[in-house]
């Protein structure tokens, strides 16, 4: 017997609203906070209808600011409920950092698991969409780096409602990186209801065996032609989407890189102190003995996220990372 | 509210109410009040139109709050200090800022981010809020170093729920710094209504917090605006310390070019309170003092277009954005990481 499961054609961006309504209607300890979430449905219309649906009680429209809503989240977390808290950009996540780094990341190990603070943090990040200043960020390694925060960044409508709905269900604080450049870029099957997608696994989402190119969120399209343009050449590219940041898919990455021994890392974020960083070391770690080329990484520079009219000197294109996989190639 | 009510000079018929003023609004300030504000709508209307055409990017209208912005902004003295929020340009344009450059800030390039040679512009502050703070440190130096210049600095009605707010405030009050925090509460923060935003019935009331006077304006009316900004930095320069002032007015449009007002408020009410508009008042003024004369106008208006349309010409004459900059201004000397980087890119460059 086989059943079909029924699926709509979305967007990224339509795929969080549907994760988020799927779990406002699954539990009703669910709620949604942040600034113009509810009457407006979110600046990229990511909560559109929810407050229509759900009411101001769980879809809330809160004072502008960050610190208060992201801390009183956890509150509300650590007494029964599981807040969706969405910051309007990444670029804006600053003044909540505290509340992130010092009490959710660590309000666990304080009190020795009594309690927990099992709150979802979303913020659409990144460039390249022709944002005015600040709102172009991509420092997901400032959470990476957190100790007691989970980093999931999805760049396809499937892997982020999964993803979001596993997050949500997640006992720990998590941050849900959503690439703006992806929200609207195209669609694909989601599947209606609820199903989840593993936090801390990645996909393979080329098949090739001469170099591995990993990469996650917005950077995944560029990998992937890239790869198209290596394939040209006779190259072929074992592409993985990372999918999650912290904790980082061990396994997958080891698997490939043992198997293609040479390796491209595609990071929008700034070089120093980037993720890139922590898979080098992973794979130094774990495939040193395999390696047949040094690491290759394509990065955004150490520099602010310029305005937008540089921003595409800024950030990694296909043709600089099709530039380092023949470089890792021909070593 | 009738600890704060709303200081109004002119009412919406263009009568003055506080007949006090009449004599300090002599022809000259008037006619420049004016002239400032065709100037800076005329200036806001072009800059929606133009990212419209996709000849500048995502665009903050500040069309309706014009006599907060003008009437504050001519209130300053030329060394004193303007920081503002990136829906301030008709603040800054009046305080001297540079056409070209606004131009440019919204285009995406850092030139918008540049002052014209010895004004004390700070760009715009885009996270909410961020700025009181500067502006507290920025009026405690000139404190120190014994000037008479004061600070503004300007925003929203929604900044007041940010924590920096109240540190900004509450460091300029304990260190009584010159400085004027020049609120315009235009009752949407987006898309929250001000009754969402605070219980307070006013912003002027939050001054109690931090034992400043807080003064409630007509955020329409230019000359309330102007007399109590004056009045407020000559306490700043008098060494009377810190105030705030709310300016009550209204944004007719969205938030920016990339929002729908429909979707959070009936936009009937922008409609209405076009008949509380800032310049029409003015005009009124003007026209039952007998000062309108309608060539003198005519004139104002053509000035106002040509310098606007030569500011767009310069705008798109600009030479390109230049990659190198990304790389030569995060450090007074660049560290290796971005010297290596830059050689990277640049032979990358040259290369492709």
């Amino acid at each position: 017997m086989t059943t079909t499961v029924k699926t709509n054609t979305l967007t990224l961006v339509q795929a969080v609203t549907d994760a988020l309504r799927t779990m406002l209607r699954e539990r009703e300890d669910v709620l949604v906070l942040g600034e113009d979430v509810g009457k407006n449905g979110g600046v990229f219309r990511a909560t559109d209808g929810l407050q229509a649906e759900f009411g101001e009680d769980r879809v809330i429209d809160t004072p502008l600011s960050e610190a208060g809503f992201t801390g009183a989240a956890i509150g509300m977390a650590v007494n029964g409920l599981r807040p969706v808290v969405e910051i309007q950009f990444l670029g804006f996540i600053y003044p909540a950092y505290e509340q992130i780094m010092t009490h959710a990341a660590r309000i666990r190990s304080r009190t020795l698991g009594h309690f927990t603070v099992p709150m979802v943090i979303r913020a659409p990040y990144g460039a390249g969409v022709r944002a005015p200043e600040i709102h172009s960020d991509s420092t997901e390694a400032l959470f990476t780096h957190m100790p007691g925060v989970k980093v999931v960044c999805p760049s396809t409508p499937y892997d982020a409602k999964g993803l979001l709905i596993s997050a949500i269900e997640d006992p720990d604080p998590v941050l849900f990186l959503e690439p703006m450049r992806c929200y609207r870029a195209f669609r694909e099957e989601v599947p209606e209801g609820k199903y989840t997608i593993e936090i801390g696994k990645g996909k393979r989402v080329r098949e090739g065996e001469d170099v591995t190119v990993i990469a996650w969120g917005a950077m995944v399209p560029v990998a992937m032609k890239a790869a198209e343009e290596a394939a040209k050449k006779g190259i072929n590219a074992d592409v993985i989407d990372l999918r999650t940041l912290y904790p980082l898919d061990r396994e997958l990455i080891v698997e490939s890189v043992q198997k293609t021994g040479r390796t491209v890392i595609v990071q929008e974020a700034h070089a120093t102190g980037g993720v890139a960083n922590d898979l080098i070391a992973l794979i130094n770690d774990e495939c040193f003995l395999y390696q047949k080329a040094p690491v290759e990484r394509v990065t955004g520079f150490d520099v602010p996220v310029p305005f937008f009219s540089l921003e595409d000197h800024y950030l990694p294109t296909p043709d600089r990372v099709l530039y380092a996989i023949e470089k890792a190639v021909t070593f | 509210m009738e600890r704060f009510p709303i200081i109004q000079i002119i009412d919406e018929e263009g009568n003055v109410v506080l007949p006090e003023y009449r004599e300090k609004l002599t022809k000259e300030l008037v006619m420049t009040m004016y002239y400032h504000l065709i100037r800076t709508r005329t200036f806001d209307r072009k800059c929606v139109s133009l990212q419209r055409q996709g000849r500048i990017g995502t665009y903050a209208p500040y069309e309706g709050q014009e006599a907060s912005q003008v009437g504050s902004a001519l209130a300053l003295e030329n060394d004193d200090w303007l920081f503002p929020t990136y829906r301030d340009h008709g603040a800054t344009m009046t305080f001297g800022h540079s056409l070209v450059r606004i131009l440019l800030y919204w285009k995406g390039r850092n030139e918008g981010c540049v002052p014209p040679d010895g004004k004390k512009i700070f760009p715009p502050s885009v996270p909410i809020a961020t700025q009181l703070p500067h502006a507290a440190g920025a009026a405690y130096a000139e404190k120190r170093k014994g000037t008479k210049n004061a600070v503004i600095v300007y925003f929203g009605d929604g900044a007041t729920s940010e924590g920096d707010f109240h540190e900004g405030l509450n460091i300029a009050s304990v260190f009584h710094v010159p400085a004027v925090f020049f609120n315009q509460n235009n009752q949407y923060a987006i898309s929250v209504p001000i009754t969402r935003q605070m219980k307070t019935k006013t912003i002027a009331q939050k001054a109690l917090a931090y034992d400043i006077p807080g003064i409630r304006v007509d955020g329409n009316d230019i000359f309330a605006v102007y007399f109590e900004t004056k009045k407020a930095l000559d306490r700043a320069r008098n060494g009377e310390g810190p105030t705030l002032i709310e300016a009550v007015t209204w944004r007719y449009g969205a938030h920016t070019t990339a929002d729908d007002p429909t979707k959070y408020r009936d936009q009937e009410e922008s409609k209405r309170r076009r008949e509380r508009d800032p310049i029409v008042r003015v005009e009124r003024f003007l026209k039952q003092i007998g000062w309108w004369d309608e060539q003198q106008i005519k004139a104002m208006q053509e000035k106002v277009q040509a310098e606007i349309e030569q500011a767009v010409a310069e705008m798109e004459q600009f030479p390109e954005a230049n990659p190198a900059d990304m790389f030569d201004f995060v450090f007074a000397t660049p560290t290796w990481t971005i010297e290596q980087q830059k050689q990277m890119y640049t032979s990358w460059r040259e290369r492709a």
